[in-house]
């Protein structure tokens, strides 16, 4: 994991000069960029200028104080950010070299291609368990022959496949919310994404489900690009291969720094991170 | 695996509900009601106090008399309380008179008049004023049935539609297409008649049930797309949010998750939308008249409907023939219930059904 997050946030972008730059051009980079991304609620400047790449097969953590724009950036990368009617934005967001604000982009396959696990688990209550980890096939029209296939490796990928195995025909809503939450990663593993956001996944769920979530994450890591924002820093130190850190000064939220995480929680290059990793803040 | 099975383990422990109301205190409750029912029956026959209402008076004021003078050893909280729960079930109570005493009415002067043919025969080879043994309404019943059926046809999907567009579509139409079906909700159903009678009666030159199905759709659908909208509302945006991100396009999310999720509550819409419709006079008497027969073609001529039914046998005036009505309008209260029960049997989804389905096989597993 020589590849370095790219830096380029006004606040360091002298200290960044130590980062070596890997990717001289965009249709070279595998894997999901942002370049000067800025997101705007109505007049509310709520994230300005994060340029951060996210390679292939790599789990970045978003940590950061409530308020500072993580979860706004992570809707900002599978086109989620729209949906709220006074939303804006500007900068370029590529997933392998092409721009998914394109207006030639389909939003729906964009978002076929980057998936989501959302903060509170939110299971189709009328469908079925096995009908839930199928919902995205039928939702988007995707031809596979082998659905009891997909459905027993999905959820077991997910954490899920012993526990539910005898119950498939059961109601999503009938689950504990922590076999919901995997039950919501296994339904958008079944669609094949090449990026998973994670929208602080393990917010609501006990320790047993968290450490089940966080062996899964690193198991989708062998094959997918997966994003999580969390305020565990426990949770980013043990999943993530790299960490990017936000912060507001209540303006609109930066990014302070990103790079690997083992150099975040050890030796920072900017003293606000020290301190938020640390504990001392935020 | 523990080689015990779990229900040898716990042997002897029985699942208990130390918060129900005993068995004892409930008889206790039921009998002083009945009591109380009884003596408040005296009441209506020894004062002025007089029928349905003044039994219901008579009925609330011995229950608060009694539960003052039975909480005053107990503290002002607990006092307040016994006397409001009394307060609050006797009004509960007050509120289901009026419909009792409507059900109990049509059921005394409508029971009369029922026999088996009844429901099968009609009204051509006998008069009103025949023995109840002859005749019946059942040409009435299968045109009020087509009738309400092509209504629903017409509403529901227009009703669901419209719904759609109000919560899920949100387009730059939203506030014209809601002020015109609440506007809508406010006309006169004769204003209804009126129009389908200038707009299809006319053009055809005959009465018809197909003009009747539209009069009755015209005041159906302000009724369905309202009850849509609002049920619509209740899906939370996390599920839309859950769609979209798996890559589904808007009306994709919107028919496979969210009107599933709402699929008993837009059974209810078209449910209260049948109920709304189902006795309706004014209209039909101006878009499908009356007949005698029974009339299978909605576009076959006039057509009998239990509204029309109904006030063409008080019109006639005579024992037998009020009698006959009263039987027709029980009919109609009988349709309209089992309307409401289909749609409570319809409205569990499948999901629901199978967590019942597999509750009950743990039952009889556990059983045997």
């Amino acid at each position: 994991m020589s590849q370095r997050i790219e830096n380029m946030t006004k606040q360091n972008v002298d200290t960044s000069t130590t980062t070596p730059q890997q990717f001289d051009s965009a249709t070279e980079f595998k894997g999901l960029e942002t370049r000067g991304a800025h997101a705007w609620f109505g007049t509310h400047h709520a994230l300005a200028d994060v340029s951060l790449r996210f390679p292939e097969r790599t789990v970045t953590g978003l940590i950061g104080p409530s308020g500072c724009g993580k979860s706004t950036f992570i809707r900002l990368l599978n086109r989620m950010h729209e949906f709220i009617p006074s939303a804006a934005m500007a900068g370029e967001i590529l997933l392998n070299g092409s721009d998914i604000y394109a207006p030639s982009e389909d939003p729906a396959l964009i978002r076929l291609k980057v998936g989501m696990v959302f903060q509170k688990p939110n299971p189709f209550p009328a469908m079925t368990i096995r009908e839930n980890v199928l919902a995205g096939i039928k939702l988007a029209h995707l031809k596979r022959d082998n659905h009891d296939d997909i459905v027993e490796q999905c959820l077991s990928r997910a954490g899920l496949w012993k526990e539910v195995k005898d119950r498939l025909g059961a109601s999503g809503g009938s689950l504990s919310g922590g076999q919901q939450q995997r039950l919501c990663i296994a339904r958008s593993l079944a669609v094949e994404p090449q990026v998973l956001l994670m929208d602080e996944p393990c917010s609501a769920l006990d320790p047993g489900s968290t450490l089940r979530i966080e062996e899964t994450i690193k198991e989708l890591a062998e094959k997918i690009t997966v994003v999580i924002v969390t305020h565990n820093m426990q949770q980013a130190s043990r999943v993530s291969d790299f960490c990017a850190f936000f912060l507001t000064d209540g303006g609109p939220g930066y990014l302070v720094e990103a790079d690997a995480t083992r150099k975040i929680f050890t030796n920072p290059t900017d003293s606000r991170t020290a301190d938020y990793v640390q504990g001392k803040f935020g | 695996m523990n080689s015990v099975p779990a229900t040898d383990r716990y042997l002897g422990i029985e699942p208990l509900r130390p918060w129900a109301v005993t068995r004892s205190t409930r008889l206790k409750n039921l009998s002083r009601s009945l009591v109380f029912a009884l003596v408040a029956f005296l009441v209506t026959i020894t004062t002025p106090l007089a029928k349905i209402d003044g039994w219901a008076i008579a009925f609330l004021l011995i229950n608060v008399a009694w539960v003052v003078g039975q909480s005053s050893r107990l503290g002002a909280k607990e006092r307040r309380d016994a006397v409001l729960r009394v307060v609050f079930t006797s009004l509960a109570v007050l509120a289901f008179v009026p419909w009792m005493s409507i059900f109990l009415t049509v059921l005394l002067k409508g029971y009369r008049a029922i026999y088996p043919g009844y429901f099968f025969s009609d009204m051509r080879t006998s008069t009103p004023e025949d023995e109840f043994n002859i005749g019946g309404a059942g040409h009435a019943i299968v045109g009020s049935l087509i009738m309400v059926a092509i209504a629903t046809v017409v509403t529901l999907p227009l009703g669901i539609l419209s719904g759609i567009y109000l919560t899920e579509v949100r387009g730059r139409m939203t506030f014209l297409v809601r002020f015109i079906v609440q506007s809508m909700a406010g006309v006169p159903s004769v204003v209804a008649g009126l129009f389908i009678f200038t707009t299809i009666v006319q053009p055809m030159g005959k009465y018809s049930g197909m003009a009747g199905g539209l009069a009755l759709a015209v005041l159906m659908l302000p009724t369905v797309s309202r009850t849509a909208e609002e049920v619509l509302k209740l899906v939370p945006d996390d599920l839309r949010s859950a769609g979209y991100a798996l890559g589904a396009r808007q009306w994709r999310t919107a028919i496979m998750v969210v009107l599933p999720t709402v699929k008993s509550g837009l059974i209810t819409a078209g449910i209260l939308g049948v109920a709304r419709v189902i006795g309706e006079t004014a209209p039909l008497l101006l878009t499908s008249l009356n007949t005698n027969g029974f009339v299978w073609n909605p576009i076959g001529g006039t057509v009998a409907s239990l509204p029309t039914y109904i006030f063409s046998m008080f019109m006639y005036g005579t024992e037998y023939s009020t009698s006959r009505a009263w039987t027709g309008s029980l009919v109609l209260l009988v349709l309209v219930f089992g309307f409401f029960v289909l749609a409570r049997r319809l409205g569990t989804t499948a999901a629901q059904n199978a967590k019942t389905n597999s509750r009950k096989a743990r039952k009889l597993k556990k059983k045997s």
